[in-house]
């Protein structure tokens, strides 16, 4: 079984909310990449999302723009993600890790070749922002193939049919974007999430994960009680950026932000209705 | 030319119902885009078939942009050259100078019927922008338009035109800060504020349905250039050229003509400094397929498919992107692409400028340039179609400077 399925039935067995951080590969410096994901998991990551920094993220609003520009400048590339993630998994073989973004770093790679060298690295998913299933195909079948869990958006302007045939496509987990906007947009509106959670649950028994907007341990919390995932991102990557130059002292702080999310979640309990 | 001949294409056909001209196009945008788009294709589709849709716009042509355009027989300047006869379509006498009003006096009028109220844009050379700013105005909406900062600094009276218009000009300080860094801004916007906002692209790029909705507003040029020769020399044209920057006055000029296998068609991209020193906007001539602003097509990228910086004299050809049907056009041999540098462009600009009278856009300047190639290598009783896109007055300040006069 794919570690991300794996992954959602454990927590859901122990009456626990699944916690997705975000950081770009390579960002602020990718000798420092991988500390940082190991810093994550031990904060209480159960999942991590790694960006593949691409020089025109159009769904991506500043902080993770500059987080892009600042790893490209550091001469990051997909390959270089990929044997960050190989590095990651001499550790852990645990964590699932999805990578996140966009299409033409792909192509240019060529979709079996990708994939090929994304499931002997290690990735257990592969969410591609400008990728909407009804293009995607060829890769689905590939991904499929290999083990690697394709992972698709849902919006708050999606209708009920497209969610339907979305889900039927993804695998892994679904991801609702909060709000429209991009990433690290204002804050998102919980009862209008929850409204939203409600049509696609009735779409589909996949995991809901939640995220863009996310930004403190109370959204968190709140978000934890309707969704099976809270996916945090600039928030971190901020934080990220403002002491890149202490790595020490970022990891540490990182690591703190992303344990009081983590404990306002597991304080927040779990409504039967959700408990699967 | 040859494939099309042994292969009969029709070309009306395409692209298909989500916008692929086989390998190429389709809509590739986050999520929260892709119901904006079906429901601004469901809209185009009911307006392209409603009579009083296309008379409103015919209208708006004919009385506020000025068409039909003429098309005017370069006497003088087809003798210098000594070979083809070449007519130039004169786009420059549109209102706004440009070919770009065509589209934005269609998407205005479409954004009204869908009720939206907001219009955002994109722009380089700050053609589209105006052409933009200035049917927002008429419309009465407020109208936002992103614009890298470079680009801004270059096209100060295209800026300053935008603002008199009663546009926000919104500088983008993202990434290489031109064109494609304003075009993400500008999704970025429409993202946010899908609900009463329409996006207005400048160009036949972009997800379905802009580049097939984009290409049936600027194909006017072709259906009236294909009249004109009809009727006043009752024959085809030989050939036809166009500049190509996202492909939107190219493909105006050719579609009508496609399935004329016997016409020629050349397309002419910007070689900046020359394709070999890397300092270019080329991207049909030295780009690979990927996919960029929600379509297929050939990008200029390196070898990560990371989108690479470009370069011209002409802004409004500054992008690494191309239409989604040039890149089909280009692989199934229908149309050729072929490159003049700067240097080349600027001669063009002055020789048409001397020889006729009318100082030509920078971007138009490529295509005038290949014709000076192009039209001695063919017979005095052939002709050749240009497409004259738009005037030159926005880039007197580019060429003095590149001639060290300051004005
Ligand atoms: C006069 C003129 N011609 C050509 C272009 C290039 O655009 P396209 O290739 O879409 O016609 C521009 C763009 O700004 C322009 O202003």
């Amino acid at each position: 079984m794919n570690r991300i399925t794996h992954r959602f039935q454990e927590l859901r067995r122990a009456g626990r909310k699944v916690l997705i951080p975000y950081i770009t590969a390579g960002d602020p410096h990718p000798e420092l990449t991988v500390p940082m994901l190991h810093a994550l998991v031990a904060a209480g990551a159960d999942i991590i999302e790694l960006g593949v920094p691409f020089s025109d993220p159009m769904a991506d609003g500043p902080v993770i723009q500059k987080a892009c520009e600042r790893a490209l400048a550091q001469g990051m590339t997909p390959r270089r993600v990929l044997e960050l993630v190989r590095e990651f998994r001499q550790i852990d073989a645990q964590t699932p890790l999805v990578l996140m973004g966009y299409l033409n770093p792909i192509e240019r790679m060529g979709h079996a070749a990708f994939v090929a060298a994304a499931r002997d690295a290690g990735v257990d998913g592969v969410l591609t922002v400008d990728l909407p299933p009804e293009e995607a195909a060829e890769p689905i079948e590939l991904m499929s193939a290999a083990g690697i869990a394709p992972i698709f958006l849902v919006a708050p302007t999606s209708s009920v049919e497209r969610i339907r045939r979305t889900a039927q496509l993804a695998q892994g987990y679904l991801y609702y974007v909060s709000l429209k906007g991009v990433t690290g947009s204002a804050a998102l509106n919980v009862a209008e999430v929850a409204e939203k959670l409600a049509t696609i649950r009735a779409c589909t028994d996949l995991p809901l994960g939640v995220g863009f907007g996310i930004k403190d341990p109370p959204t968190a919390a709140a978000v934890a009680r309707i969704a099976d995932a809270v996916v945090v991102g600039s928030a971190l990557v901020a934080k990220m950026h403002e002491l890149a130059d202490d790595p020490e002292r970022m990891r540490r702080e990182v690591a703190a932000q992303l344990a009081a999310m983590r404990q306002a979640m597991d304080q927040a309990g779990m409504p039967t209705a959700f408990a699967g | 030319m040859k494939a099309a001949l042994r292969n009969p294409v029709d070309f009306s056909q395409f692209p298909d119902a989500n916008g692929h001209f086989d390998r190429y196009g389709g809509r590739f945008v986050a999520e929260t885009l892709m119901e904006a788009l079906h429901e601004l294709n469901e809209a185009w589709r009911d307006c392209r078939n409603d009579p009083e849709f296309l008379a409103e716009l015919d209208a708006d042509l004919a009385h506020y942009v000025g068409r039909p355009s003429p098309l005017y027989y370069a006497e003088r300047w087809s003798r210098q050259l000594g070979g083809a006869r070449i007519y130039l379509k004169r786009e420059d006498l549109n209102h706004t100078g440009a070919h770009k009003i065509n589209n934005t006096v269609g998407q205005a009028l479409l954004a009204k019927r869908m009720g939206k109220t907001r219009l955002i844009a994109e722009t380089g050379a700050g053609q589209h922008g105006v052409a933009s700013a200035t049917v927002a105005a008429r419309l009465g909406m407020e109208c936002v338009v992103y614009m890298g900062a470079e680009d801004i600094q270059r096209q100060a009276l295209n800026v300053y035109r935008m603002r008199l218009l009663g546009a926000t000009v919104q500088p983008v300080t993202s990434g290489s800060r031109t064109l494609k860094d304003a075009l993400n801004e500008a999704l970025r916007d429409w993202v946010a504020n899908v609900d009463n906002t329409f996006y207005m692209i400048g160009t036949v790029a972009g997800p379905h349905p802009y580049p097939l909705m984009v290409r049936e507003f600027q194909a006017v040029i072709g259906r009236e250039a294909r009249e004109q020769m009809l009727s006043e020399y009752n024959v085809l044209p030989d050939a036809l050229v166009a500049c190509v920057g996202g492909g939107s006055n190219a493909i105006g000029l050719f579609h009508p003509f496609l399935n004329d296998s016997e016409v020629a068609i050349y397309g002419v991209e910007a070689a900046g400094s020359g394709i070999d020193t890397g300092r270019h906007a080329a991207t049909l001539c030295a780009g690979q397929p990927g996919v960029l602003h929600g379509n297929r097509t050939y990008l200029l990228n390196d070898e990560h498919g990371q989108i690479t910086e470009t370069h011209s004299v002409s802004a409004g050809l500054d992008y690494p992107g191309v239409g989604p049907e040039h890149a089909w056009l280009k692989d199934i041999g229908r149309a050729q692409y072929v490159a003049i540098t700067d240097d080349e462009a600027l001669q063009g600009f002055h020789d048409l400028t001397r020889a006729e009278g009318i100082i030509p856009a920078l971007e138009s300047s490529h295509a005038l340039a290949y014709v000076t190639k192009l039209a001695p290598t063919m017979r005095p009783d052939q002709s050749i179609v240009v497409n004259l896109s738009g005037r030159g007055d926005k880039d007197i300040y580019t060429v003095a400077a590149l001639e060290g006069i300051q004005l």
